[in-house]
């Protein structure tokens, strides 16, 4: 039996009724005509009443009711009335399920050409949206912090603890392996062209300068980046997902109070201290190469101690503070305006990441440019 | 109902669930034959949702067994559970619609894993499925789009896109309105007369459990196992335990607002 198979013939009975029998297994997996050549028969003729027998059905599934429901939004449109005899009646009571409720129409959306999304004007507009967006957040966040200031905010301690002990201790272990490879990293690349003047030992005062006002600082801004700030904004985005910020809200809480100042300032508080751990280990990633080049460890030592200023070090400190403010607001930014879905989530943490490394990077720049020109 | 006739389709024999050393339920012992609507009641935490997830395989139980159709699932190979699961609808508590996806696709990834439907046929299978549960133009509605009540019918379209035989709901009908509960009912009793499943609910709507359980077990918290099984109708009224008798009538203490309890409940 199971060769025959799934079937259907139309018969236009006389000038207003048309006759459609099903015959055969109508299940999963049976080969069946196309529901397009059915439309066609039908308005070939013109009848405006159609039957359907299933006298002559054998097994069915879901497959034959599918096409029961197509026939009936296809008749329902074309102003033919539809009706049924002698179907299985499983099949009849869901097909009658199925049609009780009139289909929801959605306004169709005017589809866009993936061009228009190259048009430089929305792309300006775009930007314009996201850059007023996070100025209005840098905003709430100010308003926020002298609310804290004033001590009038709905900031918790406990949160604040957390977030520091998530963002310090538990950093360390990679910030230890980033920043020693990075001073071995800067002490070969002056090695090398310092061998040709026979001035070695300077190594030491281009790893210590080098690492205190920029390397240090900016390779732990990017771990930061990529570890603290997109798990803010994956967390921020869960709550919002799971309208947790809603009932926060709801509860008269500013969410930037409760959720982003102790985040903020964690990472602010944090930041520094692990800079500094940076620049320590930084410099001894340094001297160990230095040592593979012959130079002492005493000779390293007291020549990056002469390359030590109290200024090199307050630069990196300064810009240690500055990365870990666009860090998290890169990364709080991200999370509240996330959308409500575990996808959005996700792009929420990809933005995080990305327009943080961009922040870091361009006030990096800001910064030097500065210090240049006031000569510090 | 050709009840008695009706061959075992669940068996649960001498069940223990504990998380670690917190013995939730213990000596649980009930069948659920096929083509019956099983209600699994009790109050709140008294682990009706982790007897559910014993049932799904999702833990296993520190005692005892369970077996579909004969075949023991608790010590089934992973390959057999693959292969038993496969016939079941699921909706969870939670919803557990993959936020991620629209409603359509929602219910066709099962039909693209398990079946050899062309694109066409998914869509139109899709079409009906969704419409079956009232949300026919749906299709690309992402699940925070849509109401509360819509996304437990929209899980409900899910659970049933393979025709399964058995249905597993968690609080299908908790937090709807009585209309949307009562047209959830229907539609979870239509669904199960026209294809013939077994269905499994954890429920605590009394309206719901009157209108469509045939059959059910009652779990108590205080003493730690089952303490009354069969119909809700019957036990309400004729239930050994004053307990259950409560449960069913309302939580009503005196035996003269049982008539009332009865009216509103069948209402
Ligand atoms: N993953 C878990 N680990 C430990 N205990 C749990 C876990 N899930 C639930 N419980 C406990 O089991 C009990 C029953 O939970 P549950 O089955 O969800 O209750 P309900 O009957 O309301 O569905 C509760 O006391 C809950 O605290
Ligand atoms: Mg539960």
């Amino acid at each position: 039996m199971t060769e025959q198979h799934a079937g259907f013939q139309l018969v236009h009975s006389n000038d207003t009724d048309a006759l459609l029998t099903l015959s055969g297994p109508w299940v999963q997996g049976c080969d069946l005509e196309d529901f397009s050549s059915l439309s066609s028969q039908l308005h070939l003729g013109t009848s405006t009443h159609l039957t359907v027998d299933g006298a002559a059905l054998q097994e069915w599934d879901s497959t034959l009711v599918a096409f029961l429901l197509q026939c009936f939004n296809h008749c329902s449109e074309a102003g033919i009335t539809f009706a049924t005899r002698d179907l299985p009646a499983g099949a009849a009571k869901l097909l009658a399920l199925a049609t009780a409720v009139p289909p929801h129409r959605l306004e169709p959306e005017s589809p866009q050409h993936w061009l228009a999304s190259l048009n430089p004007m929305v792309l300006l507009d775009k930007s314009a949206d996201f850059f007023r967006q996070s100025l209005g957040f840098v905003g709430e966040v100010s308003v926020a912090l002298v609310k804290l200031a004033v001590g009038k905010s709905n900031t918790r301690f406990e949160d604040f603890r957390q977030f520091c002990y998530e963002g310090g201790p538990r950093a360390l272990g990679i910030i230890t392996l980033t920043s020693v490879l990075v001073g071995m990293i800067l002490a070969y690349l002056g090695a090398v062209q310092l061998q040709q003047f026979g001035a070695e030992v300077y190594v030491a005062n281009l790893v210590t300068i080098g690492i205190l006002r920029e390397m240090g600082v900016l390779m732990t801004a990017v771990v930061m980046a990529g570890r603290t700030g997109a798990a803010y904004a994956a967390q921020l985005g869960t709550m919002q997902t799971n309208q947790e910020i809603d009932a926060i809200t709801t509860m008269g809480i500013s969410p930037v109070e409760f959720l982003v100042i102790p985040r903020l300032l964690a990472l602010v508080v944090v930041m520094p201290m692990l800079t500094l751990y940076a620049d320590l280990l930084g410099i001894v990633g340094g001297g160990i190469v230095a040592g593979g080049m012959g130079i002492t460890p005493l000779q390293y030592i007291s020549q990056a101690e002469s390359a030590l200023a109290i200024n090199h070090l307050l630069v990196g400190l300064i810009k240690s503070v500055v990365f870990a403010l666009l860090i998290a607001v890169a990364g709080c930014r991200a999370g509240m305006n996330s959308g409500r879905s575990s996808a959005a989530v996700g792009q929420a943490a990809t933005e995080a990441v990305v327009t943080a490394i961009v922040y870091l990077i361009v006030a990096d720049a800001g910064i030097n440019i500065i210090c240049q020109q006031i000569r510090f | 109902m050709t009840q008695a006739s009706a061959e075992t389709h669940i068996d649960v024999s001498d069940l223990t669930m504990a998380y670690g050393s917190f013995v939730l339920q213990r000596d649980l012992n009930f069948v659920v034959r096929r083509g019956d609507i099983f209600v699994i009641m009790g109050g709140s935490g008294c682990g009706k949702s982790t007897l559910l997830k014993h049932m799904l395989g999702l833990i296993s139980p520190a005692r005892g067994d369970i077996t579909y159709s004969g075949q023991s699932f608790v010590h089934a190979s992973d390959a057999q559970r693959e292969a038993t699961r496969r016939r079941w609808g699921i909706t969870y508590q939670t919803g557990g619609l993959f936020s991620a996806m629209t409603l359509a696709e929602n219910v066709a990834l099962p039909l693209q894993l398990y079946t050899n439907y062309g694109s066409g046929e998914i869509r139109d299978i899709v079409a009906y499925k969704l419409a079956l549960v009232g949300l026919a133009g749906y299709q690309d509605y992402y699940p925070s789009e849509i109401s509360g009540g819509m996304s437990k019918r929209a899980a409900l379209a899910r659970a049933i896109a393979l025709d399964p035989e058995i249905l597993f709901f968690d609080e299908p009908s908790a937090g709807l309105d009585p209309i949307s509960s009562r047209l959830l009912d229907d539609l979870i009793m239509e669904i199960q007369d026209s294809t013939g499943a077994t269905v499994v609910m954890v429920s605590h709507e009394l309206a719901s459990i009157f209108n469509i359980a045939n059959n059910s077990v009652y779990l108590d918290a205080a003493s730690r196992t089952m303490i009354d099984y069969g119909d809700p109708a019957y036990l309400r009224d004729h239930s050994k335990q004053a307990v259950v008798r409560q449960f069913l009538n309302r939580g009503s203490r005196t035996d003269e607002s049982t008539a009332q309890a009865q009216r509103s409940g069948n209402e």
